[in-house]
């Protein structure tokens, strides 16, 4: 899918980056804990979370996710921290959605779970 | 849908059974416990990755359907005691959050 | 490649916002030295660890150095924090003592220490309470056009 595909089909909008809208990411994670994000192994084009603290961001840039989506119309408190992942060229989106349904509504569109191909080579 | 059928239907491990007649009107994703409080409502599935021991009152004065643990995460056992002991029910999948949630979402909407 | 050090400190300031901002200076000091993306991501996933809990339970926070060389990456980890009791315990999945709070805020599930060790090929802590803690940790480069 697209990211703009991702957009609409859970009602979200972009933070930043929208000139990135038709970049195209298979494989997506779902986590609030941030240590369960940094534990992962395969690589995730897109986070889904719920934590919308400053060091989520930090923890997007380190395992290489180029998306977070944030759900119940969380969002990050602060200018810089969007300013920030930009700079790092992390798209930021936010949903009204609860977890649940955005997981829901991706995976049957055919988003892939990240977590799910660990042996797959890339 | 019972909750016996989505454990049978996903394939869950029943580690506290809880009620199994009860019926799950949908489902609740997250891994902090404010946002369940929150958010989640009556009959809601719970699941999360989220281990620590006060999941169990969340889950009872919500008055949640169940406590699903994904990615194999397996709770103390006084996580268990304490869900047996308070009626509630408690499983784990070995699927990750993002595949379980798409897999009950699918179940639950009659496409499963 | 030249042999290259990095050293960095981590302030403890009380307040988990700043938690990152180092080990994402470090991964892009990395990318910048010409280090392959897979080794990148695993010393920035060790430092991540590293300082979050140089900032969660030290009083005044410690260093980290990175040592860059053609084989491998070694990562120094230093502090004089109130140090750890029981090292194996400490070193268990799931195993924490990290409070309420702290789970709340994404942290605290008992994977740190081992994920660290986890992501390193060498992995080695030593720990003295009243102290502090040392971490000595080796990754190996993998080049990705190799094998």
């Amino acid at each position: 899918m697209t990211l703009e595909e991702v957009a609409q089909t859970v009602e979200a909008e972009f933070l930043n980056l929208q000139e990135r809208a038709d970049e195209e990411v298979r494989t997506a994670c779902a986590a609030d804990l941030l240590s369960d994000v940094l534990a992962m192994r395969g690589e995730a084009a897109l986070l889904i979370t719920g934590e919308a603290a400053p060091q989520v961001v930090r923890v997007a840039d380190v395992m290489n996710i180029r998306a977070i989506l944030y759900v119940r119309g969380k969002r990050p408190q602060k200018k810089d921290i969007v300013k920030w992942a930009t700079q790092r060229g992390i798209v930021l989106l936010s949903t009204p959605l609860p977890t649940f349904e955005v997981c829901g509504r991706l995976y049957t569109r055919g988003m892939r779970c990240s977590e799910c191909f660990e042996n797959e080579a890339d | 849908m019972r909750l016996k059928e989505v454990v049978e239907r996903l394939g869950l491990e029943v580690l506290a059974q809880g009620d199994p007649d009860k019926e799950v009107n949908w489902a609740y994703t997250s891994d902090l416990l404010s946002d369940v409080m929150a958010g989640a409502q009556p009959g809601d599935l719970w699941l999360t990755i989220q281990r620590h021991m006060n999941i169990v009152a969340v889950a009872k004065l919500r008055d949640l359907a169940g406590v699903v643990l994904a990615k194999g995460i397996k709770p103390a056992q006084e996580v268990v005691g304490k869900a047996q002991e308070e009626g509630v029910a408690l499983m784990v999948s070995d699927r990750p959050l993002f595949e379980l949630c798409g897999e009950l979402y699918q179940l639950l909407r009659g496409r499963g | 490649m030249e042999r290259r050090v990095f050293a960095y400190s981590v302030v403890s300031t009380g307040s988990f916002d700043d938690v990152g901002v180092v080990s994402t200076e470090i991964k892009r000091d990395l990318e910048e030295a010409g280090v392959e993306r897979e080794t990148v991501r695993r010393v920035a996933v060790i430092c991540f660890e590293a300082e979050m809990n140089l900032a969660l339970y030290t009083e005044r926070g410690g260093n980290i150095e990175v040592v860059v060389e053609p084989e491998k990456v070694v990562i120094y980890v230093e502090d004089d924090g109130p140090g750890i009791e029981d090292v194996e315990k400490a070193m268990q999945p799931g195993y924490s003592t990290a409070p309420l709070w702290v789970h709340e805020l994404g942290f605290g599930a008992g994977m740190g220490l081992p994920n660290m060790k986890e992501n390193s090929d060498f992995f080695e802590l030593t720990s003295e309470v009243g102290k502090g803690t040392k971490i000595h940790s080796v990754v190996f480069r993998r080049r990705e056009n190799a094998a």
